[in-house]
């Protein structure tokens, strides 16, 4: 096989299992397994896994409650992050965090933040600090487009900028923050120009290519590397699920989410892949890997222990 | 009497404010097109508009805000928390702003605003979505803080709250939306600043408020087969805070426990526990004792979730832990 199709095979292949993985995640939930919230990233596997390809080891990355897709792009097993839905203590938070609180110190991945906005202020603040010690290291920050009017938000790209901080801020665009569709969102379609006021660097772009998100974001992360600045990206996606289980979606008609998968990444990959002579059985050979995978980690969450009572309080305090 | 769930409760309460006064608007996340996150706002922005029902995007310092603006104007803005977590993003406006307009005026402006959504856990949302807000803002002068556990209380506190001259946080709760009650009919109107006796029993008063009273009662039916009764006071309001019949009951019981899901440091339970030894010193027989939620934020884990959030079981052990003084 050809160098490019080697790097879109590994790019498809983390997308695959993103979407498998929650595809069954929403099985377990509706079997009652999971519990509380649960945010899926179906449609939008393109973003996390395009933008994270240009990663070190040594990178950041800081989420909202929707961080399924960024953790298993960052390599974290599906075992830890099902375990974690589960609520067990092999859970990449010990079944302390769930969902929407996906953490891995060992990788940098930071969570799985619940309240809108304030994170992009502590993703700035690991930013800082990788300034700070003269580390050439990237924190990339993610949050939804409904997200950008609130303060954190603001007075994070602010002091970015200001301090030239190695930060790229992520803004997914799937078009509704909850069932509010952008148009009543915002007064403006374009949320990348949000950089403008605060002086940084902005690009904006689709998600339908995820190694065209791999270059656009990569371009930005060099930024950030090389010359320690910030830069804000709007990328337009769309989730198919609902906001969350429990949002019976009544904002949008069928349709429209018919026409969305027309350009899903997955498909698109999956075409591109066989156009650069990748063949029938090496899909095939993906797909049950990608299948055994999650049905292993369903299988651990499954049999894995509940967290013990002493863990109640344990972290409270170190 | 009609029987009502108690978002529907809450949600004729708005409607019927919002009849009798253009002033009254409603504001906040998916209020409107979506019909409320918790679908108490169901139908208002068909029959009110989008004048009167405004959806906002995710601003909760920017619309609390404009809210306190509108209210020192003479509107009277009922402003949605989607939860009261999310009120942490507004905190200034409601503490700096809300709280201390009228005093640093010299009494000139008044902020006439609800704040209100649902507080405390609801079902394994974790950490960020799981609090208790009321030690926090009953700690405040200049606002006023209800927590109605009954379907009755919803409607009658919240149309109180609309008509209240200050600004006035009503804490629901998300568990309890589905509740069923039975709501007098006509203008119900409950004072704010007025506890209420719902059991009579010698041997301890249990002073609770919000969904904790649904975990104080069954754990009184439990106790009373022993024969063990319990008097119980459901505060309703939190600031002000009424303990005439508290005190009153206490007298009789000369023992009193306090059931709150709040962390136990400081907050509520701990002002109730400091006026009913000071008030009735006397007639106490043991230490006032309080079950609370452990102190600790709130794990996502059922199970662990179960442990931390008071329960029957921890009621009944809590009111003999009083008795065995
Ligand atoms: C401060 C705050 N307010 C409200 C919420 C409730 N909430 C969670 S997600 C969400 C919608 C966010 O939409 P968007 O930013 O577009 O992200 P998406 O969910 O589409 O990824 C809302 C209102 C919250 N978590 N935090
Ligand atoms: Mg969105």
């Amino acid at each position: 096989m050809a160098a490019p199709a080697d790097e879109l095979l590994g790019l498809y292949r983390q997308m695959l299992l993103i979407r498998r993985f929650e595809e069954a995640a929403a099985k377990a939930y509706s079997q009652g397994k999971i519990g509380g919230f649960l945010h899926l990233y179906i449609g939008q596997e393109a973003s996390a896994v395009g933008a994270l390809a240009n990663l070190n080891a040594g990178d950041a990355i800081v989420g909202t409650y929707r961080d399924h897709g960024i953790a298993l792009a960052r390599g974290m097993s599906a075992r830890a992050c099902m375990a974690e839905l589960y609520g067990k203590v092999t859970g990449c938070s010990k079944g302390l965090g769930g969902s929407m609180h996906f953490f891995d110190a060992e990788r940098r991945m930071l969570g799985g933040d619940g309240i809108v906005g304030g994170h992009v202020a502590v993703a700035a603040g690991v930013a800082f600090a990788s300034k700070y010690r003269d580390r050439r290291e990237v924190t990339l920050c993610f949050l939804g487009e409904g997200s950008v009017s609130i303060g954190g938000f603001h007075e994070a790209l602010s002091l970015a900028a200001l301090w030239d901080l190695p930060l790229v801020v992520i803004v997914e665009n799937n078009e509704y923050s909850m069932g509010t569709p952008l148009s009543r969102t915002l007064a403006v379609h374009d949320t990348s120009q949000k950089a403008h006021g605060y002086g940084m660097a902005s690009d904006r772009f689709g998600t339908s290519d995820v190694l065209e998100v791999k270059r656009r974001v990569g371009e930005a992360v060099a930024r950030a590397r090389e010359t320690s600045k910030p830069t804000l990206i709007e990328v337009q996606t769309y989730r198919y699920r609902g906001h969350s289980m429990s949002d019976p979606g009544k904002y949008r008609t069928a349709d429209e989410v018919e026409l969305r998968k027309k350009t899903d990444p997955i498909v698109k990959a999956e075409a591109d892949l066989r156009a650069l002579g990748v063949g029938d059985a090496d899909i095939a050979r993906i797909e049950a890997e990608v299948e055994a995978e999650v049905e292993d980690a369903s299988r651990f969450a499954e049999e894995s222990a509940e967290p013990g009572e002493e863990l109640i309080e344990a972290f409270t305090y170190a | 009497m009609r029987e009502l769930r108690y978002r529907e409760a809450l949600r004729e309460a708005i409607a019927e404010e919002m009849d009798r006064d253009d002033r009254v608007f409603l504001m906040g996340e998916e209020v409107g097109y979506y019909q409320g996150a918790y679908k108490v706002t169901e139908g208002l922005l068909e029959r009110f508009g989008a004048r009167r029902v405004v959806d906002t995007p995710i601003t909760e310092e920017g619309f609390a805000g404009v809210g306190v603006g509108a209210a020192m104007v003479g509107l009277r803005p009922i402003i949605e928390f989607m939860t009261w977590n999310f009120s942490a993003v507004a905190f200034d406006q409601i503490i700096n702003h809300a709280a201390k307009i009228r005093q640093m005026s010299g009494g000139q402006f008044a902020c006439p605003i609800v704040f209100r959504g649902p507080n405390g856990a609801a079902r394994q949302t974790g950490a960020q979505h799981s609090q208790c807000w009321e030690a926090f803002y009953t700690h405040i002068p200049g606002l006023k803080v209800v927590a109605p556990a009954t379907v009755a209380d919803a409607k009658g506190l919240l149309k109180s709250a609309i008509r209240d001259d200050n600004p006035v946080l009503v804490l629901e709760d998300e568990r309890l939306y589905g509740l069923k009650g039975e709501v007098p009919d006509g203008d119900h109107l409950v004072p704010i600043g007025l506890s209420a006796q719902v059991r009579d029993g010698d041997a301890v008063t249990i002073v609770t408020w919000g969904k904790m009273l649904h975990m104080v009662l069954p754990a009184c039916e439990i106790l009373a087969k022993e024969g063990v009764e319990c008097a119980v006071i459901d505060l309703r309001s939190l600031r002000p805070l009424d303990l005439g019949p508290a005190l009153a009951s206490v007298e009789k019981t000369g023992r009193a426990l306090v059931v709150q899901e709040a962390w136990p440091y400081g907050g509520v339970g701990a002002e109730v526990v400091d006026r009913i030894q000071r008030d009735a010193f006397g007639a106490l027989k043991g230490p006032v004792l309080r079950v609370t939620g452990r102190d600790a934020s709130m794990p996502y884990n059922k199970h662990l979730e179960d442990l931390t959030i008071p329960s029957v079981d921890t009621v009944v052990r809590g009111v003999r832990a009083v008795l065995a003084w």
